[in-house]
């Protein structure tokens, strides 16, 4: 073999090595988060003798309190229960405007869609958290405790926030879900006199719903995971929430403020890494079932 | 006029009234960024440091934060996604292991990011002892952005024609010449269009960096460019904060009197550059399809 040809092939293999070790590098980076985050989160049980009751249903929250005064206790209800009720309610809001906007871009005005609405959604995915927290903060909390009632710092206005920062998500998996239904389904409908409406709830909707549905959940798994937008306009009370106009924390809240104020190992900080590993699993759910919505949406 | 048209015409205006909607917060949003904001703008306001207790403070160290951590973060990213983007566009074959690949990429991609934030407090700023420190930051946001990175470079590469490669095949180029010389000039717009796009994505991200890169920024000399010096804007192991954590801590649990005015400029000079960075990807790839195609 010639000097050149050997030298080919050794780029041959060096090319090969190193795209299937970035590769590779993907599924090690992943089991370290794994790993990491869980080892650290499980201290609380392993190390301080929590036990996963009470963490998970506790609504007690004194984690710095001494044993003779009743303490400590940390019962996370009140984060995970924040945590849901303002993500889920923010789907609630987002979801059925996020579909509707969706078929409009598909379905009603195509052109005008492309080429105002696409444009318009990439530029709302690129804002940063940050800015919708500081127009959530700035604008919306004084909006709502003038107009509507309460402090401003509310349910609300953390409802409000992250139905806007979920939209893009839900808009173009929504619209990549109907784009794909085959065409005829839709000429069918309407050429046996189907209204255009009709088309849509009856034929396009339904045929989409694996699409739709895995849109609405990869937008609650933002909401949910969202840390700063929140925690900017939701007041972050540690009592569970009596109306939409009552102040909640969340854990991504709780997270935030409170990792840079709490002693590494103590019982409060290793909560918070708990709480952490909550959410990293969370995800992971999330993601698994939207693996198991488009695979049922795809044998139907 | 029958029941069905009526509910038809009801439908289409909401339809309608929906798109309006989403299009009347977006310009409610930019416009109130931009109008509260753009006054502040100034000269001093974007080269002078911040102010810790008086008023007339800046963003100046910020924003070179800002860009200093997205080229750290694209110099260890971007030849990785592009790696990983090759294999999986030109090798992979549908197996388990590229099943794995592919699950993991989605995990990361939807991480929150504080938990990729804690992550990086965790291994990339106690375990490595480095503390506090933009390397820190610039890992935290590789590992956001890889997923992102490889998903871009894989769609690039796979829209490259396969009659290219046959061809270049047939010349008796090997695979890796192939790809090297034919397919990723090909690929190219398409590129660079998602890398801009990635770099809007990391340029605006705040909560990773919270405990990675840390909320404070030492004194900087800015006339001192030796990378080791701790007080070099360049130094990689000192800790900084980027414009978007300065825009959360200033709202958060700022002192100063003119807290207003800071906050109002910092979100319009960060909604500024990312509108750049958005428009310059979407000019880029208008410009390069137009040499391309020639038309």
């Amino acid at each position: 073999m010639s000097v050149y040809a050997g030298w080919k092939r050794y780029k041959e293999i060096l090319g090969f090595s190193l795209a299937f070790l970035s590769a590779s590098l993907v599924i090690c980076l992943t089991v370290a988060v794994f790993y990491f985050l869980g080892s650290k989160g499980l201290d609380t049980f392993t190390v301080n003798g929590v036990k996963p009751s009470e963490f998970l249903l506790g609504t007690l929250w004194w984690p710095d309190r001494p044993l003779e005064e009743g303490g400590p206790a940390v019962g996370c209800l009140p984060f995970i229960l924040g945590s849901l009720l303002v993500s889920l309610t923010a789907v609630a809001v987002g979801a059925p405007l996020g579909i509707v906007v969706a078929v409009f871009m598909v379905e009603i005005a195509p052109s005008w869609g492309q080429k105002i609405l696409q444009p318009a959604i990439e530029i709302l995915a690129g804002i940063p958290s940050v800015v919708y927290g500081y127009v959530g903060l700035s604008l919306l909390v004084p909006f709502i405790r003038n107009y509507i009632g309460g402090g401003g710092f509310s349910v609300l206005a953390g409802v409000i926030v992250l139905a806007v920062m979920i939209l893009p998500t839900i808009i173009s998996v929504s619209a990549d879900s109907l784009k794909a239904l085959p065409p005829q389904w839709k000429e069918a409908a309407l050429s046996l006199g189907s209204t255009r409406w009709q088309t849509i709830r009856l034929v396009l909707v339904p045929a989409a719903r694996a699409g739709l549905l895995a849109a609405v959940v990869l937008g609650l798994a933002r909401a949910f995971g969202e840390a700063l937008a929140v925690q900017m306009v939701i007041g972050n009370t540690r009592a569970i929430p009596r109306s939409i106009l009552d102040p909640v924390i969340t854990l991504t809240s709780a997270i935030t403020m409170d990792m840079g104020y709490t002693v590494a190992g103590s019982l409060w900080n290793n909560v918070l890494w708990t709480m952490s590993l909550l959410l990293l699993l969370m995800s992971f759910l999330f993601i698994l079932l939207i693996k198991l919505i488009v695979r049922g949406g795809a044998v139907r | 006029m029958s029941s069905a048209r009526l509910a038809d015409r009801l439908a289409t205006a909401m339809f309608w009234a929906g798109a309006g909607l989403v299009l009347a917060i977006l310009a409610l949003l930019l416009s109130y960024v931009l109008w509260h904001g753009v006054r502040v703008i100034d000269w001093h306001f974007l080269t002078s440091p911040p102010s810790n207790i008086s008023a007339g403070g800046g963003i100046g160290p910020q924003i070179f934060n800002s860009f200093y951590l997205l080229c750290l973060t694209m110099m260890i990213d971007a030849p990785l996604g592009l790696l990983a983007g090759i294999y999986l566009a030109e090798y992979a074959r549908e197996n388990r292991v590229t099943g794995l690949i592919r699950l993991s990429i989605e995990t990361l991609t939807s991480l929150p990011s504080i938990v990729v934030g804690l992550f990086g407090l965790l291994v990339f700023v106690n375990m490595t002892g480095w503390g506090y420190s933009l390397m820190a930051g610039a890992l935290a946001l590789s590992l956001i952005n890889l997923p992102l990175l490889v998903r871009i470079a894989e769609e690039a590469l796979r829209g490259v024609p396969a009659e290219l490669r046959e061809a270049s095949l047939a010349l008796g180029a090997t695979r890796w010449e192939t790809i090297w010389r034919v397919v990723l000039p090909s690929a190219f717009p398409g590129l660079v269009t998602g890398a801009i796009i990635a770099c809007g994505r990391i340029f605006g991200e705040a909560a990773a960096l919270l405990y990675t890169a840390g909320m404070s920024s030492p004194a900087l000399d800015f006339s001192n460019w030796y990378p080791l010096d701790p007080a070099s804007p360049l130094n990689p192991f000192r800790p900084a904060e980027t414009l978007a954590v300065h825009i959360w801590k200033v709202n958060a649990e700022s002192l100063i009197p003119d807290v207003r005015r800071v906050a109002d400029g910092a979100a319009a000079v960060l909604v500024l550059i990312v509108l750049f960075f958005n428009l310059a990807a979407r000019w880029l790839s208008r410009y390069i399809y137009r040499r391309l195609t020639a038309s």
